[in-house]
């Protein structure tokens, strides 16, 4: 057994297998195939939430997606937990823990009902108004107070243990919904041979057919032409059905997010498989078939649990054979409730009585109702309800020609339906960007011209009688696969035998004659919005919706608005006077319903965050116990500590020993790119700041590339491998911008020239061998190249072979000491490290990290592009005016490089700073100004770009830009800290072997 | 994510491109020429109409290769793609004061 609520009989529940799960840590059954909404209703339980603001009981209202009262928390624990799940959606299996949420302590007594007392003072905006004084309580009292007072579910703390994977596909067509107008779409449009996708949210296909009873199509009862097409849809090879997967997003060019859930319904789901699949489909077509919500009606106290949709009840009557209630009350404004309260009825379910708000209900559904005896009442109105944790009366009375109410009445019940009629879901085409036209006589917006290639069939577009929704779906995806270059698709029709429930229905509040202060009658339930709110909104001037719902929050929570939007349209509508077009619309945004962030970041967790690069030379330094950092996606060795050695203890040791004897350093991952062809100088003349034509092959030059701004954009060490072949090294993040800017200009700009280029970052694996005993280090290693001052000066390149393995063999150094930069190709790099490293060891040779190689340049005034630049510093503003080809009529850059603002006096320009206090180490990006006692904000003078600890120099050393810095040299200028400013004085950006001997010998 | 037509590999996803701005502003021959006016004209203003805009793409995961788009900046609908070089093609909408 599994709840006194549960039918004898019928409904699609499997009831051989009964289902145990917990619901705030009590044990209930279900059968499989209950959804935790339909197994609690079947246990008699309604109470399954308190509200956001006021922490009001609230119950279960709509049987799907809709839902905005009955949301859940499940998991078993915190590493599985997931908040917010409608229970209308969440499927039922052994073992399933859920819980209710913003309650405390427990959902039957919540403490923070007291907000009920309060109720006056949280009307719409009360949180710009109450909160205002003082200024800084907000932050530290109000702010933390209301939003744990106010809330939904909790947040996980444990890393997400489940596993989400992301899926690109293709199809012709994609049919968003399989109820009656999906299926027959489907079925049309695969029939041509397109390959159609069918996406639905439930975890059963066919919507509105899964619970019809009596309707026949083609001779079929609905629920067996619904199983029919569903087979004859999976034998079809070009079809693909794809159940409990939501389309909750549309992009440009029919490009669509489908989140399919895979184990969230399974008890022991297989390991293999992950929780959730993000689907990113491009769709020739797309054909939507979403559907139509029930609108509730806005009457007082119509939040109470117990109260809920009319088709809502029907749907757990007939589809879960689960009775909603014992006795109901129908509250209603257009015929399907009848239908509703008549299948009801025979499922077990005393009908009180149908209030019906239009003056004279009849035809087939009324005559029907009373013929089976339940008390038809025209023109009557919900004027109130009663029942603390669930409906036990309402209180009817009659509506009057004038609009008045009459001497009320009250009825017992412990149920209360709804329904104000349906409102088209237009979610997905408004997201496609397509506009929304007001159909008057059905109350709602429906779908107009569209931007994407798509078409919307069946209820989602206004149509509603199951005949003309059949046949509508199948000329609709007969179309489609014509669109989509598919002949031969056959609409067909169908032959339908069903009855009609029209399309009346109402929007805004319900008359109900109570005192407009005194009554509350939710409009939007989950953000906790009342009339009231609304109404007062309008007092206070708001008249765009778009303002209404930002200052009410009314639509504004997770479910959007699906059950509150044309109701809060009509209110206002009707407060104003002025038609609901007028009004305006909001704008509907993805995601339909709200979908878990691990799809989105499917496998980019942990390690595979980003893409990792890593040098040949990498595993030898994690051998060595290097701390590594990251270099945009390179790891690179930031310093090798010795045992008992701090950051700054293996640094000092690692410069000593560079300057001293030699260092050893991985420079790999600067970046490379081969420029070769007839006009490759004449390409790297307009490139690069720096005349090319006249250096030789066999030297190396320091280049200097600009934006045609005039800004720094990137520098490097060239070497001219011969007359049309240069080697270009960039910094070790720059190289894809730069070879994408040389690129551009190649294609775009000067496609007369014979010049190609080619990334060569990672065929080269780089070994910087500095300090004065370089030579003797690799002398012994290579074979044709002779490293002699003489024949090799500083700055030259040659090629030859070192430890028998083919190397382009740089003199260059960023350190300020004799040095080599050994290119081999990059499978030998690591070979070659250890060769090097062994002939080494006699001399010492120390490796080195990018700390040790920050010190070393700054002490030589070695700048860093993107560290003493930041792509508003001009060659002159660093102090690179030397590296410009003045006699070159023209290089990216030169231009503006002429511009008034870039030659002004009071440019900021790279100046070193010492500290008055030698042991005092600068903090990087500090402000520096001339007076510290002037009041903030001080007037800024520049910042300070570099700071180290220099072990050689014994001192503190560093690099800032400061406006008009050059002419300032030698003053002293402050720096303000929180612990006091700062004394500096401005030097030569250069601290150590001013005049380069070391570099030449 | 837009789907693009690469002019020598196809309809291809958003993501194998990468954006290079307004297209038909080519670099003058001679920018020394130029006064400071009309260089700060082809540095910086652009023409960013409320309509079709003609604009570069590079395929850059791809043939690498820039081209042309003509991209209406309203609904995101791409008109026509062409390669590099060539002049913008004329629409049936061209003449009408912004057609849109």
């Amino acid at each position: 057994m599994s709840g006194r609520f549960r039918t004898p009989s019928g409904g699609r529940v499997d009831r051989r297998r009964t289902i145990r799960f917990t619901f705030d840590g009590k044990s209930y059954q279900g059968f499989e195939g209950d959804t935790l909404a339909s197994a609690l209703l079947a246990n008699g339980v309604h109470l399954v939430g308190r509200s956001f603001k006021y922490h009001r009981p609230r119950g279960i209202v709509t049987a799907g997606s809709d839902e905005p009262n009955a949301l859940v928390g499940v998991g078993v624990d915190d590493a599985h937990y997931t908040p917010n799940l409608r229970a209308t959606q969440v499927e039922i299996y052994d073992g399933l823990v859920a819980e209710s949420q913003n309650r405390w302590p427990s959902l039957n007594f919540d403490v923070g009902a007291v907000n009920e007392v309060f109720a006056p003072f949280l009307s719409a905006g009360f949180y710009y108004k109450t909160f205002m004084w003082p200024r800084a309580a907000w932050a530290k009292l109000y702010e933390p107070l209301i939003r744990r007072a106010a809330g939904l579910g909790r947040a996980p703390e444990q890393p997400d243990a489940d596993r989400y994977t992301q899926v690109y596909a293709h199809c012709d067509v994609l049919i968003v919904g399989a109820g009656p107008a999906g299926l027959a779409a489907a079925l049309a449009t695969s029939a041509s041979g397109a390959k159609v996708f069918v996406c639905d949210e439930q975890a059963e296909m066919g919507g509105s057919l899964l619970a019809e009873k009596t309707a026949v199509i083609d001779g079929l009862l609905a629920a067996d032409w619904t199983a029919k097409a569903l087979a004859d849809l999976a034998a079809r090879t070009n079809v693909t059905l794809m159940p409990r997967t939501t389309a909750f997003g549309w992009y440009p060019h029919n490009f669509l997010g489908l989140c399919e859930r895979i184990t969230d319904h399974v008890a022991k789901a297989d390991p293999k498989l992950p929780r959730e699949r993000l689907w990113q489909v491009r769709a020739k077509e797309v054909v939507l078939a979403t559907g139509a919500l029930e609108r509730p009606l806005v009457f007082p106290d119509n939040d109470r649990p117990g109260i809920m949709m009319a088709e809502a009840a029907r749907i757990y009557a007939n589809r879960f054979g689960v009775k909603p209630g014992d006795k109901a009350l129908i509250f209603t404004a257009c015929d399907s409730a009848y239908r509703a309260a008549l299948d009801l009825k025979a499922a077990g379910v005393a009908i009180a009585a149908i209030a019906d708000l239009r003056a004279a209900p009849g035809g087939l559904w009324v005559d029907r109702a009373r013929a089976a005896g339940i008390d038809v009442r025209a023109a009557t109105v919900v004027t109130g309800t009663s029942g603390r944790l669930r409906i036990d009366s309402v209180s009817l009375a009659k509506l009057g020609p004038d609009g008045r109410t009459g001497a009320s009445e009250t009825i017992a019940c412990d149920l209360l339906l709804m329904s104000g009629g349906f409102t088209p879901s237009v979610h997905l085409f408004s997201q496609s960007r397509g506009k929304l036209v007001y159909d008057e006589a059905l109350q709602a917006y429906l779908p107009g011209a569209s931007v994407e290639r798509e078409r919307s069939v069946g209820a989602c577009r206004g149509i509603s009688d199951l005949d003309t929704v059949l046949n509508d779906g199948a000329a609709g995806g007969s179309g489609a696969a014509q669109a989509a270059g598919f002949a031969g698709a056959l609409g067909g029709t169908f032959a339908v035998h069903t009855d009609s429930v029209g399309t009346d229905g109402f929007i805004g509040v319900t008359p109900h004659g109570g005192h407009p202060s005194k009554t509350r009658a939710w409009i939007d339930f989950q953000n906790d919005v009342t009339a009231k709110d609304v109404k007062l909104a309008i007092r206070e001037g708001f008249r765009s919706i778009e303002h209404v719902k930002r200052y009410t929050t009314t639509g504004m929570a997770t479910d959007q608005g699906k059950t509150s939007n044309m109701n809060a349209l009509g209110l206002v509508s009707e407060t104003l006077q002025i038609p609901v077009p007028q009004v305006g619309l909001t704008t509907f945004r993805p995601p339909y319903t709200p979908t878990t962030f691990g799809i989105f970041a499917g496998q980019s967790r942990g390690d595979l965050f980003d893409p990792l690069r890593q040098t040949p030379i990498h595993d030898w330094a994690v051998a060595q116990g290097a701390v590594f950092e990251d270099v945009s996606l390179w790891k690179r060795a930031h310093y090798f500590p010795r045992a008992g050695e701090d950051m700054h203890a293996a640094v000092a040791r690692e410069c000593k020993a560079t300057r001293q004897a030699v260092g050893i350093f991985d420079a790999t991952t600067l970046g490379k790119i081969e420029v070769v062809g007839k006009d490759a100088a004449e390409l790297m003349n307009r490139m690069y700041t720096n005349a090319w034509t006249k250096l030789e092959p066999g030297r190396l030059r320091y280049g200097v590339m600009l934006r045609e701004d005039g800004f720094v954009m990137d520098d490097g060490v060239v070497g001219r491998m011969a007359p049309d072949r240069f080697h270009i090294t960039t910094t070790t993040g720059g190289a894809p911008r730069v070879l994408a800017m040389m690129e551009d200009y190649i294609q775009t700009e000067w496609p007369d020239l014979d010049v190609w280029l080619t990334s060569t970052t990672e065929e080269w694996a780089v070994i910087a061998v500095q300090g004065p005993l370089a030579r003797k280090v690799l002398e012994p290693l290579v074979e044709d190249i002779d490293l002699s001052r003489e024949a090799m000066p500083h700055m030259s390149v040659r090629e030859g072979k070192i430890c028998g393995v083919p190397t382009r063999l740089f003199r260059v150094s960023f350190t300020g000491e004799l040095g080599f930069e050994v290119n081999v190709p990059a499978g030998y790099g690591r070979a070659v490290w250890e060769a090097i490293f062994a002939a080494g060891k006699p001399y010492g040779i120390t490796p080195y990290g990018t700390e040790t190689m920050h010190v070393l340049r700054a002490e030589k005034g070695f700048i860093i592009v993107g560290q003493e630049t930041d792509g508003t510093v001009t060659p002159d503003d660093a102090g690179l005016s030397w590296a410009i080809g003045k006699a070159k009529k023209d290089f990216v850059g030169k231009r503006s490089l002429a511009r008034p603002a870039m030659t002004a006096s009071d440019r900021k320009q790279l100046v070193g700073l010492l500290t008055v206090n030698p042991k005092t180490v600068l903090e990087e990006g500090a402000q520096i100004v001339a007076d510290p006692a002037q009041p903030i904000p001080m007037t800024m003078l520049g910042h300070v770009t570099s700071s180290y600890w220099s072990t050689t120099l014994d001192r503190s050393i560093a690099l800032a830009l400061v406006r008009g810095g050059r002419a300032r040299i030698g003053e002293r200028l402050s720096v303000p800290m929180p612990d006091g400013p700062i004394t500096v004085e401005l030097v030569e950006p250069i601290f150590y072997d001013p005049k380069g001997a070391r570099l030449d010998a | 994510m837009l789907l693009i037509t690469c002019p020598h590999c196809g309809p291809r996803a958003e993501l194998e491109f990468s954006y290079g701005g307004e297209a038909h502003i080519a670099r003058p021959i001679d920018p020394t020429g130029l006064d400071d006016e009309a260089w700060a004209t082809f540095l910086y203003k652009r023409s960013n109409p409320k309509g079709v805009h003609a604009e570069r793409w590079r395929h850059l995961h791809g043939c690498g290769r820039f081209f042309n788009v003509l991209r209406d900046t309203i609904s995101d609908t791409i008109v026509t793609t062409y390669p590099a070089g060539q002049p913008r093609p004329a629409l049936p909408s061209d003449g009408k004061e912004n057609a849109r």
